[in-house]
């Protein structure tokens, strides 16, 4: 549904790869076209309907290009309401799901940096132990501690807080993997400097780690945002409340099962609204998410 | 500024390896101290432990009178040179220098003050801006030495600065080490494998071997007066000949002075032997004279090698100038008696 394009090869690899051929070069720009309208034309379908009333949605055939009612969709389903999810706004959907999303990519970022840097530079009792635990976990993705993890949270009483939301997904295993193999290439030699140099333990993090990591740091941001953005199952669960409602669940609810009964043009503005943040936060952060997957800076 | 106490130093890593058995050495103020010897015999170890990044398993190291051995690297007032440089490679060459001293709470304008004075010192000015990525090696070299002298501290410590330098880079920074410390009059300890940096930068030289001091002193001494076996190839290039001895014979040799009855090694430097040309007058009395094949000869300019086999054994020995000899050709060549080493059966001189 939200799922964000996949970004085109960096610039001019194609030449590289295919050489200097005319030919060449013209059969690598129609499989491109090809592949880009493959991937864009039903994204241009969705906006062209959703500024379109419903009437015209539910008369086929749909046009292909875009109607006069884009100013009134769009602010009714941002400012009005949508009557299906009891009268929400879309924005309140948006400000939810941001929330969240920014919740579990930071939090995860956070929680998982900071166990890598202990398990990585600090020699403690049980310090394998507690590696594999967390690496044990990646065998324990949420839908198969779902129930233990919704009574917990009905038990705290986190039914419809961000931070019931939030917190079951924060813990990642697999970003403090990430990291830790980040950490192991820094050289033992740069560690010492900073001791030799009086950085205790808190100032080689703030000072010398974290500057070093924030390529690394960049892309993940990315990543988790959109995992978190597009997070179905477990908001479905823990939310009852219509305001509390990421957009992703509210898109599910406002889909009724007769057609006439589902303001699809609302519909259709809140699919073009969902993937507006993934895409953007991908696209102002190409530059470092690129360079977090691929470069080692050290 | 200080003086650096070694008292019977150990160190036993957790899986019971022992990397350094009971090393003691006493460093004099403003004295340059080498540790040198073959990888593995346990002079990093050493080092490090001085630093205080390793713990010290047994014994006692002191800074300037003071036992440090459960101090941190930075309380110790230490300043060390890394052999990969181990510059932040996210900070400009100032911030790299600066850092140290920010850490310690210096004022900002003394940092200012003290760094920009210290890169004067090794003309680093026009690169303070820059990051270690954009700098050469040698100019890497230069800031990481400039961090360490920047801090003005009581020890400086090098852990092999020059080995990733070319060679003759190599040759420039150690005369300016030499000549900074010298000027700074701060204690240092280097460590290096490689023994004519050893012998050029050392007022006290260590020899180390398999955990233990094989023998320290000034280097010239040791180069003299090699205290073992070891040492005496290990220190000079080409090492000295060791030759070995049969119930006091030498396979080979034409006239062989008096040996010591417990000597089974016998050992001359490549430039104590020389070759004996036709019609030159007699050789002085006591001498070791042999009878040697040529295997090959290397001419480097000033002077050439002369790869030798008498009896069963390798030796070489180094002439001044060129020579007109092939392989194959049989020589004369002999040895002062006072220039000639002997050694026990354990390695020990004789």
């Amino acid at each position: 549904m939200a799922e964000p394009e996949k970004l085109p090869p960096a610039s001019g690899h194609d030449k590289l790869m295919i050489g200097q051929s005319s030919a060449g070069i013209y059969l690598a720009h129609v499989v491109l076209t090809l592949g880009v309208l493959i991937v864009a034309f039903p994204i241009y379908y969705t906006f062209v309907a959703s500024t379109h009333s419903l009437q015209t949605i539910l008369r086929p055939p749909l046009p292909l290009l875009p109607g006069e009612r884009f100013f009134e969709n769009y602010s009714e389903a941002l400012f009005g309401g949508v009557g299906r999810i009891g009268g929400v706004s879309v924005a309140t959907l948006l400000v939810n799901t941001t929330i969240v999303a920014l919740g579990i990519a930071i939090g995860k970022i956070i929680i998982s940096i900071l166990s890598a840097y202990a398990i990585v530079f600090f020699r403690f009792p049980g310090r394998m132990f507690f590696f594999w635990l967390i690496f044990i976990t990646l065998m324990l993705p949420v839908e198969v501690r779902i129930l233990p993890t919704y009574k917990v949270m009905v038990d705290l009483g986190l039914i419809d807080t961000y931070a019931g939301l939030i917190v079951p997904l924060i813990a990642s295993a697999t970003a403090t993997l990430l990291f830790r193999q980040f950490f192991l290439t820094i050289p033992g030699e740069l560690v010492e400097a900073a001791r030799v140099d009086g950085a205790g333990p808190w100032r080689f993090f703030k000072d010398i780690l974290l500057p070093l990591s924030r390529t690394n740091i960049a892309a993940l941001f990315v990543i988790l945002f959109i995992y978190g953005w597009t997070q179905y199952l477990w908001p479905l669960l823990v939310t009852n409340r219509n305001d509390m409602n990421t957009i992703v669940i509210a898109l599910k609810k406002m889909i009724s099962f007769a057609d006439a009964d589902t303001e699809w043009h609302l519909v259709m503005v809140t699919s073009m609204l969902a993937i507006l943040p993934p895409i953007l936060v991908v696209v102002l952060m190409q530059r470092w998410f690129v360079r977090g997957l691929i470069e080692t800076e050290k | 500024m200080a003086t650096v106490d070694l008292k019977d130093v150990c160190k036993v890593y957790a899986g019971g390896v022992e990397a350094v058995k009971g090393v003691s050495i006493a460093i004099p103020d403003k004295a340059l101290c080498v540790l040198v010897g073959p990888s593995g015999c346990g002079k990093s170890t050493l080092l490090r432990m001085i630093a205080g990044l390793e713990t010290i398993s047994a014994g006692s190291c002191a800074i300037d009178g003071k036992v440090v051995n459960t101090i941190g690297p930075t309380e110790r007032d230490i300043a060390m040179v890394f052999q990969n440089y181990a510059l932040y490679p996210h900070m400009k060459v100032y911030d790299n220098m600066a850092y140290g001293l920010r850490n310690r709470g210096t004022p900002k304008d003394e940092i200012d003050a003290r760094v920009r004075s210290t890169a004067k010192t090794l003309e680093l000015e026009h690169l303070l801006e820059r990051r270690p990525r954009e700098l050469s090696g040698g100019q890497r070299q230069r800031v990481a030495m400039g961090r360490a002298i920047v801090r003005n501290p009581k020890v400086f410590l090098f852990d092999e600065p020059l080995s990733n330098l070319d060679a003759k880079l190599r040759g420039q920074m150690r005369v300016e080490i030499k000549n900074l410390q010298r000027s700074l009059g701060v204690t240092s300890v280097y460590v290096t494998h490689d023994q004519l940096e050893a012998m050029t930068l050392a007022d006290i030289l260590v020899v180390m071997n398999a955990g233990l001091v094989e023998q320290s002193g000034s280097p010239l001494d040791i180069y003299e007066k090699p205290a073992s076996t070891f040492v005496a190839s290990f220190i000079g290039a080409p090492p000295m000949n060791l030759l070995p001895l049969r119930s006091g014979h030498l396979e080979g040799a034409v006239t062989l002075p008096p040996v010591p009855a417990s000597a089974s090694t016998l050992g001359f430097r490549p430039e104590d032997c020389e070759i004996r040309t036709e019609g030159a007058d007699a050789v002085a009395d006591g001498a070791l004279r042999l009878l040697v094949e040529v295997e090959g000869v290397e001419p480097v300019g000033a002077e050439s090698f002369v790869y030798c086999r008498v009896g069963g054994e390798r030796m070489v020995v180094r002439v001044p100038g060129r020579v007109e000899i092939k392989p194959g050709d049989q020589l004369r060549t002999y040895a002062r008696q006072e220039k000639l080493h002997f050694f026990g059966s354990d390695g020990k001189r004789v």
